[in-house]
């Protein structure tokens, strides 16, 4: 099987890590700019991956480190979407430019 | 009895509590006899001690706790029982018993009726802490507790301005005398390292004449404060704003004594330190004779027996000066008997008129208020030293003792003030009870008190007759000497053996005294009942000294201007101090941070897109960071 070389699974990475950057930071949708940190998380975890693959032992470190952000991930959805959900109580919306009562 | 000697001071301590924690609300019109009778047991008890005192047990401590004990400090909760304390324990539980007895009656109708039978109470036991005391300390604590009563009681009526007014006065001015009590507690923990009484006394050799003359003058000032002498004396004829059986018992019979008590119960310090003694006569006679003169010329009732009461303290602090500490608490204990009577009276005058005090619109009551009249007149005779009543033998006894100890211009003074005394007495009665009603409305509505308040007037007068005699006979060989002697006389420095007393410059000194106080008498009776000088056209010819009398010597006008405007400018210079230095520091500070505040909340602008915004820059100024350092771009 013909090896994918390693900067292409870093450039796929870095592609997938600013679209979800760039998601987070412009997105006004609470559950979209969720999805987009899902998506920041989810492109570190491929260069753990790829790295692990590349260089690693036989034990595979980097893999191990996906178990975790997948936990952390899982975490902070739940958290995150209770977050979301009371807000909308609060206030019919979940656009959160319109959530700025913290505003100094 | 003397072993359970707490129990008298506790008595009223329970009344204080019940009455002050349910009065109010269950007991209301119950309070006043629920008080009088623990005051009547306390009476009882106080009896049993003094006769046990008598029935040969001359001293005895009755320790109830360890107050405080750090170190060599060591204070207990302890009844020193004595000749001393036992005569004051009976004179004040007795007094006290009577006035309250007269006060269900006299502040039948006053809505504040439980509070009132809450605070008298509290005082009585403030006051038997204050006889019992083995030590300084927790004398201090009775001292401090009869001066809290005093201020609650002389501001009973708080709701008009006059008694609010002198009750905050008395206080501040016996601040002052308690000020005085505390350094010279001080300065005696600090010389003899206790603070208790025989344990000082007995060392009283070991601390320099200069240092017991401090200590003494010190512990004078906390008795001036509280008796009521010059120059601390003003507060007292304000107090009259009280209720009439405050002034009677607090103004008249027991609080004021305590400074006399404290100097009696100090003698062995006060006798090492010669020129305080001396110190101590002086004022006592200037402020018996300024106090006379100044009840010459009173025309409210109640203000003329305060004058009154001020100036026989003036006696008992002379007689202290002069070495005769005895004849001291001897006129203490007849005076607490008449000059109770005489306010008591005054108030059963008040009562029955409807609550007017000027003697002006009296006259003729005696027909109307006879029970009154007659013990008022007994009380009267005992206050003018008339023979065989009670103040005959004790004050007479005064001034006996400073001719015969040396001291001629005080007898001269007190001879002098008791013919002023038998005159400003015969006035005051001649003008109430005398001559044509110069009210007649008022005259026509004055009726005699109800039995609750004539029974303890009379009871008062047989006091008044009778203690004189019984005490003080014969003269300086009477009973009192031989029971106080032991506790007031210092070793080495005992008297004369009272066994061989001369009779006959006895006699002619008692003569002296008795002529001036009929001269006085009869000087009264013919201005006001001949008008043989007619008493205002004296005035008018006094001129000048009647307006000094009638305005008390300008005395509070003179503390008004130099203290209390002093004070007050004092105060707002502090305050404005306060407020523009210290407030405005922290003010200043509070506006910097308020300041700095403003400008960075700019940066708190609740959207979460910038958060994640300056995150993610954040991140980016790191990477590069962190990027520059690794390839070397930016240099070390």
């Amino acid at each position: 099987m013909t090896a994918v070389p390693l900067p292409a699974f870093i450039a796929v990475s870095t592609l997938l890590f600013f679209i979800g950057a760039a998601g987070v930071l412009m997105k006004r949708n609470a559950v979209v700019i969720l999805m987009c940190v899902e998506l920041m998380l989810n492109a570190a975890n491929l260069a753990l991956v790829a790295f692990s693959r590349r260089y690693g032992s036989v034990d595979e470190r980097g893999s191990v480190f996906v178990v975790f952000v997948f936990v952390i991930a899982a975490a902070e959805v739940a958290v995150g979407l209770a977050i979301v959900l009371s807000a909308y109580r609060n206030r019919p919306t979940v656009d959160v430019d319109e959530l700025h009562q913290l505003k100094g | 009895m003397i072993d359970r000697v707490w129990l008298i001071p506790a008595l009223p301590l329970a009344a204080f509590l019940v009455n002050g924690l349910f009065g109010r609300r269950w007991l209301g019109r119950w309070t006043g006899p629920l008080a009088a009778s623990a005051l009547g047991l306390s009476a009882v008890g106080a009896t049993l001690v003094f006769l046990e005192v008598l029935g040969g047990r001359a001293q005895s401590v009755v320790t109830l706790y360890r107050w405080i004990g750090v170190g060599d400090f060591r204070v207990d909760v302890a009844a020193l029982v004595d000749p001393l304390s036992s005569v004051m324990l009976l004179v004040v539980t007795v007094v006290s018993f009577l006035v309250h007895v007269y006060a269900i009656g006299y502040m039948e109708h006053d809505h504040g009726l439980p509070r009132f039978f809450t605070w008298l109470p509290l005082f009585v036991f403030a006051m038997l802490v204050l006889v019992l005391a083995d030590n300084y300390l927790l004398m201090f604590v009775g001292w401090e507790g009869v001066g809290l009563c005093s201020y609650l009681l002389i501001g009973f009526w708080f709701e008009r301005n006059e008694p609010a007014m002198a009750a905050k006065k008395a206080f501040v001015m016996n601040r002052i005398g308690d000020w005085g009590f505390t350094i010279g507690m001080i300065a005696t923990f600090l010389v003899f390292g206790s603070m208790n009484f025989r344990e000082v006394f007995e060392h009283v050799d070991i601390a320099s004449q200069g240092v017991l003359v401090l200590i003494c003058l010190a512990f004078f000032l906390g008795a001036a404060g509280k008796s009521a002498q010059l120059p601390l004396h003003s507060w007292l004829p304000d107090a009259m704003e009280g209720p009439t059986p405050v002034s009677a018992l607090i103004h008249a019979a027991t609080m004021v004594t305590a400074g006399v008590y404290l100097v009696a119960r100090s003698t062995p310090l006060f006798q090492a330190a010669g020129p305080a003694l001396a110190i101590v006569g002086a004022v006592g006679a200037l402020t018996a004779i300024f106090a006379a003169t100044i009840a010459l010329v009173q025309f409210d009732i109640k203000r003329v027996m305060a004058y009154s009461t001020v100036s026989q303290l003036g006696y008992m602090f002379l007689a202290l000066g002069v070495g005769a500490p005895v004849a001291a608490i001897f006129h203490l204990a007849t005076h607490a008997f008449f000059k109770a009577l005489l306010f008591l009276g005054s108030g059963s005058v008040i009562h029955g008129v409807g609550g007017e005090q000027d003697m002006r619109k009296m006259g003729g009551l005696r027909r109307k208020m006879p029970v009154t009249y007659w013990t008022m007149l007994l009380a009267g005779g005992a206050l003018a030293a008339l023979p065989p009543l009670a103040g005959f033998w004790s004050k007479d006894e005064i001034v006996g003792a400073a001719f015969t100890n040396g001291y001629p211009l005080l007898w001269a003074v007190g001879v002098f003030t008791g013919a002023l005394t038998a005159f400003y007495v015969t006035r005051a009665l001649w003008m109430t009870f005398h001559g044509q009603p110069r009210d007649r409305h008022l005259y026509d509505h004055a009726h005699e008190s109800p039995a609750i308040m004539t029974v303890p007037l009379v009871a008062l007068a047989v006091g008044s007759a009778g203690v004189g005699v019984a005490l003080g006979f014969p003269p300086e060989g009477g009973f009192i000497h031989r029971f106080l002697a032991p506790v007031v006389e210092v070793a080495g420095h005992t008297a004369p053996e009272h066994v061989a007393v001369e009779y006959g410059p006895i006699l002619a000194l008692a003569a002296v005294s008795v002529v001036a106080g009929l001269v006085g008498i009869g000087v009264g009776l013919s201005m006001y009942a001949r008008h043989r000088p007619d008493p205002s056209a004296v005035a008018r010819a006094a001129g000048g000294l009647y307006t000094v009398l009638v305005n008390r010597y300008w005395v509070d006008e003179l503390y008004d201007h130099r203290f209390v405007d002093a004070a007050k400018a004092f105060a707002g210079a502090t305050w404005a101090f306060d407020i523009h230095v210290i407030d405005g520091l922290v003010d200043r500070l509070g506006w910097v941070a308020t300041g700095a505040a403003s400008l960075l909340r700019r940066t708190q602008t609740g959207v979460v897109g910038n958060y994640a915004l300056s995150v993610m820059a954040g991140l980016l100024a790191v990477l590069a960071l962190y990027g520059g350092l690794a390839t070397g771009v930016i240099g070390r």
